[in-house]
């Protein structure tokens, strides 16, 4: 039965991904992406990267504040999908929008900090994912989890690349800010209740609440007291 | 490397052709062309359907980019930057759809020998509407080219005769946060202001326009009259005008007052000067897949750089 949840839950995140890849294509085919079509389908795919590495770094969360073990066997396809949109994100603004155009390009580069953020964030995503296999978790032991912490720093990187690219100021709150600022206090968040003190405090209060409220003891529901190490 | 696909939007099913073939064609050979009343004597409202009207007389050679294939009126009134109602350029227009425009008064005061309150009108009887076909650049790296309908400022600045004192020209969108709702939002300093120098503002160029593609301006493209300055970041061309002030002060912007080191009270189109988020060495017009090199001054170098003369553009960007 376990299995069965999970393969159905993960085949609802594959049909998703891919549907909103097609839906793109569609809607660009269509002639339903504005007048500006790249910049839109640009920002599309940013976006869905960005929601994409979110949800990855919610997992473990899920499963440290709730105990739905299950959550962390979805964190590494969530972060291949973000990968996968973040490639076609900078493949399209390369590719399609500067059409290689490497004089443009470099003119843009030097003086726009937010495309760096988005580069570094990229080049983290593409080593996370280069390592994602169950080999080189074995190949590198420790390391791999040492390695693969790097998504923290991608997480706060995609935040700040959002935040810069949009007109505003997050921190004086003016401007386009409310988006970057809700992605931001997300990340902050669910990168918070890592900190060993806040998941200890976390997770005695979820054992508190489970006594009081007495929540595993219908027989069927979620199994809360299979408590696992904390990764 | 040349590999682009065509992503041109295709409009012919929404837009009515021949209006603007039509259209395209007599710009193209015309360029600035008066159409003296005609707005006020057809009394048209947007959406109605439009007769091509024909060149009535040519009033000058083409100055302004008129030999420049315009955007579709599609592309013009869907693709909006106007935050007071949506920050979703393709919002714009469907929020804007209902947005009183009568009566409207303008009312222009200050350092004028003769401040006064003008309907809408008022001044199209008073003015010679004429079509002006001009490029907008836009600070986010798109561009447009636009046949707007329009007098010049300088006109209606003769009319109530700046004072000796007088150096800058303040503008003044309307604020009704109950019309726009963007305007509920607390993160920008409402209403939208704008300012530019007195001899900007009477070079003439610069457009107080009320129309279009020969229609009266679209609600979502700042009716029932805004400024259009072309040789400037799009966003100092400010719409749904309700205040002109001539002040002895630089005006404080709107733009500049959220984010001073981006937006510079000047903002001429300017490729040497860069943004941390938009091309400003090139850019796309809209309805083209590639980039094309952005202009100095937007390609109007001509008629407004003795303006600068001496002046580093880099420091009053």
């Amino acid at each position: 039965m376990y299995s069965k949840r999970l393969t159905f839950l993960k085949a609802i995140i594959h049909v998703i991904a891919w549907s909103a890849l097609g839906w793109l294509i569609w809607d660009y085919y269509s002639g339903n992406l504005t007048a500006n079509p790249l910049q839109a389908a640009t920002q599309r795919t940013g976006k869905y990267a960005l929601i994409l590495l979110v949800a990855s770094l919610a997992c473990t969360p899920l499963n440290t504040l709730f105990g739905w073990k299950m959550s962390l066997k979805f964190r590494r396809m969530l972060g291949l999908y973000a990968f996968m949109f973040a490639v076609i994100h900078m493949l399209i603004f390369v590719g399609l929008d500067y059409g290689f155009n490497w004089n443009f390009l470099w003119q843009d580069l030097a003086s726009k900090r937010y495309i760096w953020v988005g580069l570094l964030t990229l080049i983290i995503l593409t080593l996370l994912a280069a390592t994602s296999f169950q080999w080189w978790m074995r190949r590198l032991g420790k390391n791999w989890k040492r390695l693969h912490r790097l998504i923290y720093l991608a997480g706060g990187l995609v935040v700040l690349h959002y935040a810069w690219s949009k007109k505003g100021d997050v921190l004086a709150l003016q401007g386009d800010v409310i988006q970057p600022f809700a992605f931001g206090l997300a990340v902050a968040l669910l990168l918070l209740v890592r900190i060993p003190a806040v998941r200890q405090k976390a997770t005695a209060f979820r054992s508190y609440l489970r006594l009081k409220f007495n929540w595993a003891a219908a027989p069927g529901t979620r199994r809360a007291d299979t408590r696992i190490k904390i990764p | 490397m040349d590999n682009y696909r065509s992503i041109r939007v295709d409009t012919a099913e929404i837009t009515p052709e021949p209006v603007y073939i039509n259209r395209r064609m007599f710009m193209k050979a015309v360029g600035v062309t008066s159409l003296a009343g005609l707005l006020a004597a057809c009394g048209l409202q947007p959406g109605e359907e439009q007769p091509a009207e024909q060149p009535q007389n040519q009033t000058g050679p083409d100055k302004t980019g008129a030999a420049e294939e315009a955007n579709t009126f599609e592309e013009i009134t869907n693709f909006n930057n106007y935050y007071e109602f949506s920050t979703d350029k393709t919002e714009v227009a469907g929020l804007a759809k209902d947005f009183k425009t009568s009566p409207w008064n303008l009312f222009v005061s200050g350092l004028v020998e003769n401040p006064a309150t003008y309907t809408m009108e008022d001044l199209l009887k008073m003015f010679t509407v004429e079509e002006r076909n001009y490029r907008l650049r836009c600070v986010e790296g798109w561009s447009m080219v636009i046949p707007w309908m329009g007098f010049s400022l300088a006109g209606l600045l003769d009319k109530v005769k700046p004072l000796p004192g007088a150096k800058f020209v303040r503008f003044l969108s309307t604020f009704d946060p109950e019309q726009m709702p963007g305007q509920k939002s607390r993160l920008y300093p409402w209403p939208y202001q704008e300012g530019l120098r007195l001899d900007e503002a009477m070079n003439q160029l610069t457009l107080l326009a009320t129309g279009l593609y020969g229609r009266p301006m679209p609600n979502q493209n700042g009716a029932p009259i805004r400024l259009v300055v072309p040789w400037k970041y799009g966003f100092k061309s400010i719409k749904s005008i309700v205040k002109i002030e001539l002040v002895d002060y630089q005006p404080e912007t709107l733009w500049s007052s959220i984010a001073p080191n981006e937006y510079g009270f000047y903002s001429n189109v300017n490729p040497d000067v860069s943004h941390p988020r938009w091309s400003q060495a090139s850019e796309r017009r809209i309805g083209e897949a590639g980039r094309r090199p952005t202009l100095m001054f937007n390609g109007y170098g001509e008629e407004v750089a003795y303006l600068y003369e001496g002046m580093d553009l880099k420091e009053n960007y």
